[in-house]
């Protein structure tokens, strides 16, 4: 594990979170502090050690392939920060996906 | 104000059942209390006086129909990261500060089904990230017990809800303590049940391989009712575990005879100061005092817990949390471009408790720290869960504190990480996936002039051994009784 | 210098199911917008989702089919990226644990040539819903003020096939994606069709001297809208990339447009910021152990895959590589032919009912053959009829109109109305001596030399015996007495 500098700016982006200046310098001290203390982690032998990404040891969790009711579409669209008809609107998409 | 609204569940169901109260008497006279004492307390964001009524008729025709209802008439609390149809619920978030659910969680579901009736949706830390319930971004909530204390997080306003009296019981979620540390801070019994237990359909997700529903209550026995009616199979949620429920609240025990109780070496309450120290050891005493015989465990990695969790938690949440992006529902601040209209408005939505756990979480999953953060937080997931496992093969329970020290003053917890540290002894169960259960064990003062404040003792066992957990937690509630030592300063009834 | 083409193709396909990946909505194309979403495929806060069991059949089945492997252990993952159409913000995919690896494509080519594409491997993963850009006029992204977004497809199964970079031309990438588009509808995984973007292909494309085992530096070519597109859009790129290369310059690797308007692609570049999707398990899902029973189970309900049904045609049947390509290219087309074939054991007299007189029944009529009233039982029993001479090519034409209206038994009309051929010499004897007496003019004119007005004899006689004198022995007869 490194102790670099956590490069807030560009975590920033990839979470699309705008920060200002002010706050860029806060929480990248702020996540440094935690880096600092997540350093501890460091010192343990895990080398043969499986992950955990989950504690239920269920497997193979499926649905029977049916269909089920639909939500309202006026209740769906009622919440839509902008709407235009049946569509829910958004600003221009700059560029193809990331 | 009457003795109905600081009345058990177990009495108010027993009474409504018999045609003794009806529910409609019990929802106005709990309505009119919260509206007389939340605007002191603060632990309700919403009330929902309508639904409320309108659900006390419901159960009130269906026992005159002659049903019977394990929770009939029970006022609830109801942390506002559940979701309930046509309600608002906001997770204390800006970025969802108006909507309004068009479905209904799953727990919050057989609640209401058993006969429950939902007083309202309860303050929170902003998506379930704090221990002091002071990152909501919606209001601020009070200890019932000190007003100038916080009640604890992240589901401070359920506990404060029935710490005051103004909800017999109160569904919270516990991700690393959410639900057993304000749950000591407000005298409570506080319960998290094991990992998959009860679904998490419909519960606003923080991280999602920790995230876990419980109640509050103000007895063991209420927790086991409300336990018994939540826990159970949801096929909506893969990780809901489909195995049959031991029923717990029928299994009550009143000794501890037979049980081994592990005092975990690592945990040596000393630093926490003489007061709780005496605290604890006091409650040992008591344990074994009930017949349980008390034995030395180790759990090595558990000093691990926090930097685990504060690297698997941030990870996590900041995938779950990605879907708050002003397109389909709640917040949106508007710009030229739909990238800029992302930043701005999570930029605006979240509070910067939220914003630091996704940026930590970004970082840690981000290419070239991946392995070296999540991965390595996650191995060292499994040895924390192997060291509870050796521990359980000499004990059946494991006692320790609740949280790192009584309720503390508002805006006393200045730097992120010492309120990280809040959760050092409720980690471990979560990361583990453990039922784990807070009871009240004893009070402390934090200086000279301020009122005693109360402690939770923890008390935790293997996955699926529920009813051997609240069997013992009864146990020794009934044998210490401290929860009635004092009353609230609001609220009392 | 000679260069050669190195092609590599990824390919997203709608799986067929009736709900879809992760929740109860309905899959099905072309719904009203936003009306088949829910809590989950909207990512509304609290929803989970759970996996839907027949697509993790349907991704078995397809592995099989191309002889991948098939862990015993798979699981999903998230990709996080931020797009308004993907309702997580973050899609459920596989990373490095797909539930399909490696496996080889079969193909082939117009010269009937079988060709090999290695496959990396096929994951499963949801489709996004779908934007719609308005204001630049033309609906393409560029110069858009806003874009329209609808759900409906949000949440539907979608598999990833990965090739390796087999593929040395534009014609075998389209022969390759046609075996891949004929395997999945005769698997019934998939409707496969590209106009409603339930195949949709990406392709990846460098060249390099001929003999040189480096690869050259691809570009990756997106925007293609059928396998039209396909061709179009590789032989395009790849005469870029030669022009580029011979007159000294360089490939840059980027992402290229296919534009079909104007027969070429063009540069995508945006930012070069390089992708940081932070795959991570996903939490919500438990892991899928496949356990052997179901893969061999499966493995042993498959269907003949259609390249062996292609070398049965050309090598059994001697079938030309057309012929052979359009039975193929409608999977149930080749069934009902097979089945055919296995009734009648006449593979030559099953291809001309199937691809002529019966294809064009169904069409006409717009029903499909396999929905008709002609059973393969009933169309075996018809061709029995002709092989054994019962009936001519005449009659059989004629019955298999009346089977398709009322899907009688042709043996059954044959009985009923003795419409069996006569081969009775004194019956057939009768009609030409008849026939010869009535047409003195048409005699004399053969007895003058002109031997081709005989055809015109024969036909009348046919008639006479309403088509039910044996043709060939009419023709000897007729001949006979005129001579």
């Amino acid at each position: 594990m490194s102790s670099e500098k956590i490069d807030v700016r560009y975590v920033a982006k990839l979470a699309r979170i705008a920060l200002t200046d002010d706050e860029v310098e806060r929480f990248g001290a702020q996540l440094g502090d935690l880096l600092e203390h997540v350093q501890a982690l460091a010192e343990l032998d895990v080398d043969a050690v499986p992950a955990t990404a989950q504690v239920v040891e269920s497997r193979n969790v499926q649905r029977v392939d049916a269909v089920r009711p639909t939500l309202d579409r006026e209740t769906v669209l009622a919440q839509a920060p902008q709407r235009q008809g049946p569509f829910f609107r958004v600003p221009r998409i700059i560029a193809e996906a990331e | 104000m009457s003795e109905t609204v600081s009345a058990t569940a177990a009495s108010i169901t027993r009474e409504v059942n018999a045609g003794r109260r009806s529910a409609r008497d019990v929802t106005d006279a709990m309505l009119a209390h919260v509206d007389a004492v939340d605007d002191r307390v603060g632990a309700y964001l919403t009330r929902l006086h309508d639904l409320a009524r309108a659900h006390a008729d419901k159960v009130d025709a269906r026992i005159a129909a002659g049903e019977k209802l394990p929770l009939a008439g029970v006022p609830l609390a109801v942390k506002d990261n559940m979701c309930l149809t046509g309600t608002r619920t906001t997770c204390a978030s800006k970025i969802l500060e108006h909507w309004v659910a068009p479905y209904t969680n799953t727990a919050v579901a057989r609640m209401l089904e058993a006969g429950a009736i939902p007083i309202g949706k309860t303050n929170m830390d902003e998506f379930a990230m704090g221990s002091s319930c002071e990152n909501s971004a919606l209001g601020v909530t009070r200890n019932p017990y000190d007003l100038g204390c916080v009640p604890g997080g992240s589901s401070g306003g359920s506990a404060a809800a029935v710490a005051a009296n103004q909800a017999a019981i109160g569904l919270g979620s516990d991700t690393g303590g959410s639900i057993r540390e304000p749950a000591a801070f407000c005298n409570l019994v506080g319960f998290k049940p094991t990992y998959g237990r009860i679904s998490r359909y419909g519960l606003i997700a923080f991280a999602s391989s920790l995230d876990q529903i419980g109640p509050f209550t103000r007895t063991v026995e209420d927790t086991a009712l409300a336990y018994d009616v939540m826990a159970g199979h949801d096929p909506m949620d893969s990780t809901s575990i489909d195995r049959a429920v031991e029923s717990t609240a029928d299994h009550l025990r009143t000794d501890l005879r037979g049980l081994k109780v592990g005092l975990v070496r690592e945990f040596d309450t000393e630093g926490l100061g003489s007061d709780i120290h005496a605290v604890y050891k006091k409650a040992y005493a008591d344990l074994e005092a009930l017949g349980a015989e008390i034995v030395d465990v180790a759990l090595p990695s558990a000093k691990y817990g926090l930097a685990t969790y504060y690297l698997i938690a941030p990870a996590e949440c900041s995938s779950n949390l990605a879907r708050f992006d002003g397109v389909r529902y709640g917040l949106r601040v508007d710009a030229n471009d739909v990238t800029a209209m992302y930043e701005a408005t999570r930029s605006a939505g979240f509070g910067p408790e939220v914003k630091r756990r996704i940026l930590i979480g970004t970082y840690a999953l981000s290419s070239g720290y991946y392995d070296a953060y999540y991965v390595r937080a996650q191995k060292a997931r499994t040895l924390i869960a192997k060291d509870f496992e050796k521990a359980f093969a000499s004990c059946d329970l494991i006692a320790c504190p609740a949280a790192s020290s009584a309720a503390f003053p508002f805006n006393s917890k200045s730097d992120p990480y010492s309120m990280y540290l809040m959760d050092y002894y409720t980690i471990p169960m979560s990361l583990a996936g453990l039922p784990a259960i807070s009871v009240p064990c004893g009070w402390v003062k934090v200086s000279a002039e301020s009122a005693p404040m109360p402690m939770g003792l923890q008390l935790t066992s293997p996955i699926f051994t529920e009813r051997m957990l609240l069997g013992a937690a009864h146990a020794y509630e009934q044998a210490t009784k401290h929860a009635g030592l004092r009353g609230p300063a609001v609220g009392a009834a | 210098m000679q260069y050669e083409a190195v092609i590599g193709i990824e390919c997203h396909v709608e799986l067929k199911t009736k709900s879809k990946m992760f929740c109860g909505c309905p899959n099905e194309f072309g719904g009203e917008p936003n009306t088949q979403v829910c809590p989950v495929c909207l990512a509304l806060p609290g929803a989970l989702p759970v996996v839907n069991e027949v697509a993790i059949t349907h991704m078995i089945r397809s592995g099989l089919a191309f002889d991948a492997e098939i862990p015993a252990f798979s699981k999903f993952d998230r990709k996080n990226y931020f797009y308004p159409d993907m309702p997580k913000d973050y899609q459920i995919s596989q990373f490095d644990m797909p539930l399909t690896q490696g496996g080889v494509v079969k193909y082939w080519l117009e010269d009937g040539s079988i060709k090999e594409c290695r496959l990396t491997r096929i994951h499963l993963e949801e489709d996004t819903g779908k934007s719609s850009h308005a204001g630049s006029g033309d609906g393409r992204i560029a110069g858009s003020t806003h874009s329209l977004v609808d759900f409906n497809r949000a949440g539907v199964p979608l598999m990833e096939c990965v090739s390796e970079p087999d593929i040395r031309s534009a014609k075998e990438a389209v022969g390759y994606l046609e075996s891949l588009k004929r395997t999945f509808v005769m698997l019934g995984v998939s409707d496969v069709k590209m106009e409603e973007g339930s195949l949709r292909c990406d392709a990846n494309v460098s060249i390099r001297p001929i003999g040189q085992a480096e690869y050259g530096t691809k570009t990756e070519i997106k925007n293609m809208n059928s396998f039209r597109s396909v061709e179009r859009a590789i032989e395009s790129e790849i005469a870029r990339q030669t022009e580029i290369l011979e007159s000294g310059g360089r490939i840059i690797q980027e992402t290229r447009g296919w534009d079909e308007i104007h027969g070429t692609t063009h540069s995508m570049r945006s930012k070069e910021q390089a992708h940081d999707y932070r795959y991570f398990p996903d939490p919500d899902l438990v892991p899928m152990e496949v356990s052997r029973d179901l893969v061999e189970q499966i493995r042993g309900s498959q269907p003949e895959m259609p390249w062996k049904r292609f070398e049965r045609y050309r090598g059994e049947y001697h079938f030309n590589v057309l012929q052979a390509t359009q039975l193929l290219d409608d999977a149930a087309l080749a069934t009902y032919f097979d089945a055919t074939v296995a009734a009648s054991k006449n593979p030559q007299q099953s291809l001309n009912f199937v691809l002529g007189d019966l294809s064009r029944l169904a069409n006409e009529s717009n029903v499909a053959m396999q929905d008709s009233k002609v059973t393969p039982a009933g169309l075996a029993e018809l061709i029995g009829l002709v092989e054994g001479k019962t009936i001519n090519s005449k009659i059989a034409k004629d019955l298999l109109e009346r089977m398709w209206q009322n899907g009688e038994s042709p043996k059954a009309i044959v009985e009923r109305e003795g419409l069996a051929q006569t081969s009775d010499t004194g019956a057939i004897e009768k009609f030409v001596d008849d026939v010869l007496a009535a047409n003195p003019s048409v005699v004399a004119e053969y007895k003058a030399g002109k031997v081709t007005v005989a055809g015109f004899l024969v036909g009348q006689v046919m008639k006479a015996s309403q088509g039910k004198a044996n043709p060939g022995m009419v023709q000897d007869l007729v001949k006979k007495k005129l001579a």
